[in-house]
């Protein structure tokens, strides 16, 4: 199969504005989840990872009127903006192609108080995917994946598809969303939102934190454009539960499935990122699913207790973050871990470790029943 | 680069008032607003799957849909080898709406699980998924207008790749008044049966104009 290559990425979040300063503040076990107060979002204080707008306008300005770009558009601009300035494509060409991830993008449109309120068009997603052509000049307009708490896993998967086509050189995946009334309250509504900053895979978690974030990825045919560990997209899978929309399966049928099929004979994983969300029922799902696999002594982290569930951005983010992992030989610990609390045991991460990751799976699974796996390797 | 050959060995089109399988037209509804006529549909195709009704209507459009191209024959292959891939331009626009009623104002703030979990456009496969025991591949596209090229496409390379047997794709549209469903189960069949068609970008562009 035509290799494909990883040239360039970042991440935006209440961490930091690109991967270094992300890194850095996840080596050093700083969590970007916060009491925050305000009315606007929800009728009582909430827990969540939101990243800082001030900063965001002003980076933006540089590029365009911020007045004139919703607070989605603004991280989704500065994401690509940031990943590109440290590669020399050309993003106008016919070659290269842009593909968003999201799950609610400009939902917060809705809300009567949004400055874009009254511009109703601005709230379907194949009308950022227009913004965002007009804005870089794209010669295609963005392909645009809305696959729930898996669209950036799969973003990522389809742009590697894509790049095997032999059609792109290039492709820029980019995922985002943002803490809104509109998704606080929907959670909130099914209980599963918890107080304090979340607690993956530990036996006293209760729930999940939200997060907003973008996070970009710039995939490459071109071999010269990828650092010195050559960090190449194998292959991945989705899979459906058929099992329930809002649960996962008990079995983790599908994410068994997913995993399944992404492992190789002759390849051992070195490291696994996992999806914990710090859900009582997510948590247990993916052990099981990881255990069926055969798959419970290597190492394996969520990344959510430092952002928060950051949805359409969460895949990518954490795709981000393990290749920092491969590339710096460091396994993250799963902030807000302290005692194993799934009934399948697995090796949870629990403190920063050295070790040569030359293998990386991401596996995903969202609403809808949706699974997905991915494997990155050295 | 030359395309494997792949089939189209069966299609639903509901649209104004009306469901078509494979060409041929099987109910004519009285009802104008989507939900009441995908519920008289659903009466008229004797369908017994009570969760029908706690639906939101993109869903309920894209149950009946899978429901008449799979209702009266077997499945074409096992569940984990049918994948399904779907497009809209409106994501769930209908229940996002629903959703921000509950919450704009502070005296009436309801929200609701049961509406919430529909504010996804990815439901209406986990929906058709559970329905028919399909444990394959799934994606939700969003894309201004009904694309052939990009559907033929991409459909074509995950059946070559092998990420699928068979695929279960189209578009599911439901916005306020209108609706728009076009469903198409694309094979890698060998045996030709009669009615079976060639997937191609300009087949698939005749049957969604029809």
């Amino acid at each position: 199969m035509k290799p494909v290559y990883l040239a360039s990425d970042n991440i935006i979040s209440s961490l930091g504005f690109n991967t270094d300063e992300n890194a850095r503040a996840i080596t050093q076990g700083q969590t970007g989840i916060k009491l925050h107060n305000d009315a606007r979002l929800a009728p009582v204080p909430f827990w969540a990872s939101v990243s800082d707008h001030d900063r965001l306008s002003q980076g933006f300005s540089q590029y365009a009127d911020p007045s004139h770009y919703s607070l989605f558009e603004q991280l989704v601009i500065s994401s690509v903006k940031d990943a590109l300035s440290k590669t020399g494509i050309v993003v106008q060409s016919e070659r290269t192609l842009f593909i968003l991830s999201t799950t609610k993008g400009n939902i917060d449109v809705l809300d009567p108080d949004n400055a874009f309120h009254n511009d109703p068009s601005r709230m379907y997603l194949w009308n950022t995917a227009r913004l965002i052509q007009n804005f870089f000049k794209l010669f295609h307009t963005p392909v645009v994946v809305s696959n729930a708490c898996i669209s950036g896993v799969l973003a990522v998967l389809i742009g590697a598809r894509m790049i095997r086509t032999g059609k792109f050189d290039h492709v820029v995946v980019t995922g985002a969303d943002l803490v809104t009334e509109f998704v606080l309250s929907g959670f909130n509504s099914f209980l599963s939102l918890c107080e304090g900053p979340c607690k993956p895979f530990d036996k006293n978690r209760t729930g999940l934190s939200l997060g907003e974030a973008a996070g970009t990825i710039v995939l490459t045919a071109d071999r010269k454009l990828t650092g010195k560990d050559e960090l190449q997209v194998r292959n991945g899978f989705s899979s459906n539960d058929a099992n329930h929309i809002s649960g996962p399966s008990r079995t983790g049928e599908g994410l068994y499935i997913v995993i399944k099929k992404v492992l190789e004979p002759d390849r051992n994983v070195d490291y696994i990122s996992a999806h914990g969300t710090a859900t009582p029922y997510n948590d247990e799902m993916e052990s099981i699913a990881l255990s069926r696999a055969g798959l419970s002594a290597v190492p394996v982290n969520s990344f959510k207790g430092y952002w928060g569930h950051t949805l359409g951005a969460a895949g990518i983010i954490e795709i981000v973050a393990g290749m920092y992992s491969m590339r710096n030989n460091i396994l993250f610990k799963t902030l807000g871990y302290a005692e194993p609390g799934t009934s399948q045991p697995i090796s949870v991460i629990d403190h920063n470790t050295k070790s040569p990751v030359n293998t990386f799976l991401k596996i995903a699974s969202g609403f809808g029943g949706s699974n997905a796996s991915l494997v990155i390797t050295k | 680069m030359s395309r494997m050959n792949f089939h189209i060995s069966d299609y639903c089109l509901i649209r104004h008032q009306k469901i078509f399988r494979k060409g041929e037209l099987l109910f004519t509804g009285t009802e104008q607003k989507p939900v009441p006529f995908f519920t008289e549909a659903y009466k008229h195709f004797g369908i017994n799957y009570p969760k029908f009704y706690k639906m939101d209507s993109l869903c309920k459009l894209g149950l009946l849909a899978s429901e008449i191209i799979l209702q009266a024959k077997d499945m074409p292959c096992r569940g984990e080898d049918i994948g399904i891939i779907l497009y809209n331009a409106a994501s769930s626009a209908d229940t996002d709406r629903v959703h921000q009623r509950s919450i704009s104002d502070r005296e009436t703030y309801f929200p609701s699980p049961s509406i919430f979990v529909y504010t996804l456009p990815n439901i209406v496969i986990g929906e058709i998924c559970i329905r028919q025991k399909i444990f394959g591949e799934s994606t939700f596209f969003i894309s201004e207008k009904f694309d052939p090229h990009s559907l033929y496409e991409y459909v074509s390379q995950l059946l070559e790749e092998n990420v699928m047997e068979c695929c279960l794709t189209g578009w599911l549209e439901c916005e306020g008044d209108n609706y728009d469903g076009a469903l198409f189960m694309v094979e890698k069949c060998t045996t030709i049966e009669d009615g079976i068609v060639n997937f191609d970008e300009e087949k698939i562009k005749e049957i969604y104009s029809q």
